[in-house]
């Protein structure tokens, strides 16, 4: 059997991997992309945590996250196509017009 | 039924205050005159009970006002002999003033005419409730109320900006005034812990005379009598009621002359047994009368505008009826008040009938031979004029001689004094001569008429000569001057043969009155009785009240005394305003000097701009404002708002637009939070 630990370390990887794709990346769909890939690597504690101690209650969390997820999804690449019908670009540095 | 007295003349104000505007001037002036009218009435039924002997004070208890502690007040009206004479002086003359009122300001618009009967109205509410009220906080409400009301009336013709400041110099003057009264009052209640009337009085006479220095009734009559100066215009705060004149006539004939500027004579009557108690405090009452009477009958002799020298004269009646105050013959001041309330609304409202047919002229040196165009006027001011003067069986005389006798023999709280007497009788000269210079120039004469035709073509009724008062305001003439020669007759001295009836029917009202002794002070009249032997004792002065025969001896005399100077001062009068014009002008050059003092009111004015109002105001603009308000406050408040200004400034910056930073700062945000829980 795999070890909790495991589990816990590839998720760290897998959100570290989002974040640095979230800042470092210069398109808005990849930032998105990343953000889903933090969200997925927040699942895979839960569901793992909620084994390890034999409960279901990071399974249960995990859905909810799911379909926030796919809420987040849904609204976030609405807005990136309304962005890039205004601008034709999808670079996060072009939108900074909501300044002081 | 107490009650209904200033109640009905406020229902009055309250229909014409509201409605007035959409009422026509018959309807809004009558409901005025009947409300008036129906006062006068249930005074007359009030006051009738009191008329017999031993007629007991009706008292109304309203409501209970205020209540706290020691301190309680009822909202009370009691009806003694005092306040009945006042309120049937106040709705008497109140009603003519009011009938007269309806012709006078005929040509004003619906609306300004209705807002003057509403003012008017209030005014009287609020006069008879200071004159019926049992206490001096209930008596402070008609006294506030009255002086707003003379402020809204005075500054009737408010887009004048002269009435506009006379108004405002009448509240200010009065408020200093009232100052006064409010420190006497409670100086009153924390000594005596009571301000009933009759409670200060019973409590006043239980306690020994302040004879030698300054006690504590001493103090608190002085403080009374500084609010008793600024309402009644006596020196130093004389100086509102000549701008006063700026007010409709009728104004100034009802509260600048009949009724308000009496409330501190009234005052000093209400609490007699207090002031008697105080007697550096009448020295100085009588002291300040005489002084005024003086200043303000030389003042009247050279002015020029014809409601001016009535003002200066009202000034100078006041200071007589002072004077009998501080002498302690306060049923003579109490009778010179009625009897001039008479004469001089008379006076005022012959005035108001000479510059109604003048179109507004106020210049007697625009003025002169009206005689044979406004005879009504003329033969009624000439009787207010002879009895203001005091020649002979005219009320004046009656009244004014009572108070020159009592001056020149003492009473049980006073000594004679030939001095008081002497200044006394010199202004009694002076008014004769102020008022027939008056006389002779608005009606004798040649009419200079230069002046007047202007005014006339500019009033646009294109009558060529003045036309006599309408009924409206004749009748009111009538009747005063029907008031004016038979008024004196109740007090018509035992030197003449009379029982100055007045006297014994107001008599009681400045004792300590008996259910006030049975209620809680039997011993007062006991303890004022053994104060009274050593008092009458010190002279002639005790034996003043009865009249021994050298004293009826001293009155006759005193009397063709004072005859011969009313009949001098009109000789005078009649000597250089009509046999002699050009004598009067050489005797102006002359003295140039001290007709200009006079001119100018013994710069009075002008001081107290440079003492008092100057340095206030430089004050207030130098150290209040500039530094105080502008420095500190608006100091303080603008530099917050430049410092968080300032930080906000340098904080929004962090507001970067850029989605990148934004979630920076929330990844470094978590990552402390979290970092703080996992290692500390």
């Amino acid at each position: 059997m795999v070890p909790l630990s495991h589990y816990l370390l590839l998720s760290g990887l897998l959100f570290s991997i989002g974040t640095a794709g979230v800042f470092l990346r210069r398109n808005l769909i990849t930032v998105l992309l990343s953000i889903e890939i933090m969200l997925n690597a927040v699942n895979l504690t839960f569901v793992a945590v909620g084994r390890a101690q034999g409960t279901v209650d990071g399974q249960i969390i995990t859905f909810f996250v799911m379909t926030v997820a796919a809420a987040e999804a849904a609204v976030g690449l609405a807005i990136v196509i309304a962005l890039f019908r205004h601008r034709e670009t999808l670079s996060p540095d072009a939108f900074t017009s909501l300044k002081w | 039924m107490l009650l209904l007295i200033p109640l009905l003349p406020f229902a009055g104000f309250v229909v014409n205050a509201f409605l007035g505007r959409r009422l026509p001037k018959s309807v809004s002036g009558g409901i005025a005159c009947l409300v008036m009218i129906g006062a006068f009435l249930v005074s007359v039924v009030s006051a009738w009970p009191l008329l017999g002997h031993g007629g007991h004070p009706i008292e109304q208890v309203v409501f209970d006002w205020l209540s706290s502690g020691a301190l309680r007040v009822p909202f009370a009206l009691r009806l003694d002999q005092l306040s009945s004479l006042m309120i049937l002086v106040v709705t008497g003359i109140g009603s003519l003033i009011h009938i007269y009122s309806v012709g006078y300001m005929h040509e004003e618009t619906d609306s300004e005419y209705a807002r003057y009967f509403s003012y008017l109205n209030l005014f009287a509410s609020f006069m008879l409730v200071l004159v019926l009220g049992a206490s001096f906080p209930v008596m402070f409400v008609g006294w506030e109320g009255v002086g707003l009301c003379s402020y809204l009336l005075i500054g009737f013709y408010y887009a004048k900006q002269s009435a506009a400041d006379a108004g405002k110099k009448a509240f200010v003057v009065n408020r200093i005034g009232d100052f006064g009264f409010i420190l006497g009052m409670l100086l009153i209640f924390v000594t005596f812990e009571t301000l009933d009337f009759q409670g200060v009085a019973a409590a006043a006479a239980l306690r020994a005379p302040e004879t030698l220095g300054m006690g504590v009734m001493t103090i608190a009559t002085l403080l009374l009598f500084v609010g008793a100066t600024g309402k009644s215009a006596q020196l130093p705060l004389h100086v509102w009621l000549p701008d006063a004149m700026e007010g409709p006539t009728p104004v100034s004939a009802l509260i600048h002359a009949a009724t308000m500027v009496t409330a501190g004579v009234y005052m000093i009557g209400r609490n007699a047994v207090l002031f008697s108690h105080a007697p550096m405090t009448l020295e100085i009452v009588a002291g300040i009368g005489v002084a005024t009477a003086l200043m303000a009958g030389t003042i009247g002799l050279v002015q020029n505008d014809i409601k001016r020298v009535l003002a200066y004269s009202t000034v100078s009646q006041l200071g007589y009826m002072f004077l009998a105050m501080g002498v302690g013959a306060y049923a003579a001041g109490i009778f010179h008040l009625y009897t001039h309330a008479f004469f001089k609304a008379l006076l005022f409202l012959g005035s108001g009938a000479v510059i109604h047919a003048l179109a507004g002229e106020q210049d007697l040196r625009n003025m002169g031979g009206l005689k044979k165009y406004l005879p009504v006027t003329y033969w009624t001011f000439l009787i207010g004029a002879l009895a203001i003067a005091g020649v002979p069986f005219l009320s004046g005389f009656f009244s004014k001689d009572e108070i020159l006798f009592k001056t020149f023999v003492g009473t049980e709280h006073s000594h004679g004094s030939k001095l008081l007497w002497v200044i006394g009788a010199m202004t009694s000269l002076l008014t004769a001569i102020y008022m027939f210079r008056l006389v002779f120039l608005t009606f004798h004469g040649e009419r200079r008429a230069a002046a007047v035709s202007s005014h006339d073509a500019h009033g646009g009724h294109g009558h060529g000569a003045p036309h006599d008062a309408p009924p409206s305001m004749a009748i009111p003439l009538v009747v005063l001057a029907i008031g004016s020669v038979v008024a004196g007759f109740v007090g018509v001295p035992h030197a003449l043969g009379g029982h100055n009836l007045i006297e014994g029917f107001l008599e009681p009202s400045f004792e300590v009155h008996r259910t006030a002794e049975a209620a809680g002070a039997p011993t007062a009249e006991a303890v004022s009785e053994a104060r009274a032997v050593p008092l009458t004792g010190q002279g002639e002065a005790g034996e003043a009240t009865h009249a021994a025969p050298a004293d009826v001896a001293t009155e006759r005399m005193l009397m063709a005394v004072s005859t011969g100077i009313a009949v001098a001062g009109i000789g005078v009068a009649m000597f250089f305003w009509l046999r002699r014009p050009a004598a009067a002008a050489a005797l102006e050059r002359q003295f140039s000097g001290v007709h200009r003092l006079l001119q100018n009111k013994y710069y009075l004015d002008e001081i107290y701009n440079a003492v008092i109002v100057q340095p206030i105001k430089q004050l207030s603009t130098g150290a209040l404002w500039k530094s105080m308000d502008v420095g500190l406050i608006d100091g303080t408040v603008n530099g917050v708002g430049a410092g968080v200004q300032g930080f906000s400034t340098s904080l929004r910056r962090l507001q970067t637009g850029s989605v990148r930073t934004y979630a920076a700062s929330l990844f470094l945000g978590a990552a402390l939070i979290l970092g703080w829980y996992l290692w500390s």
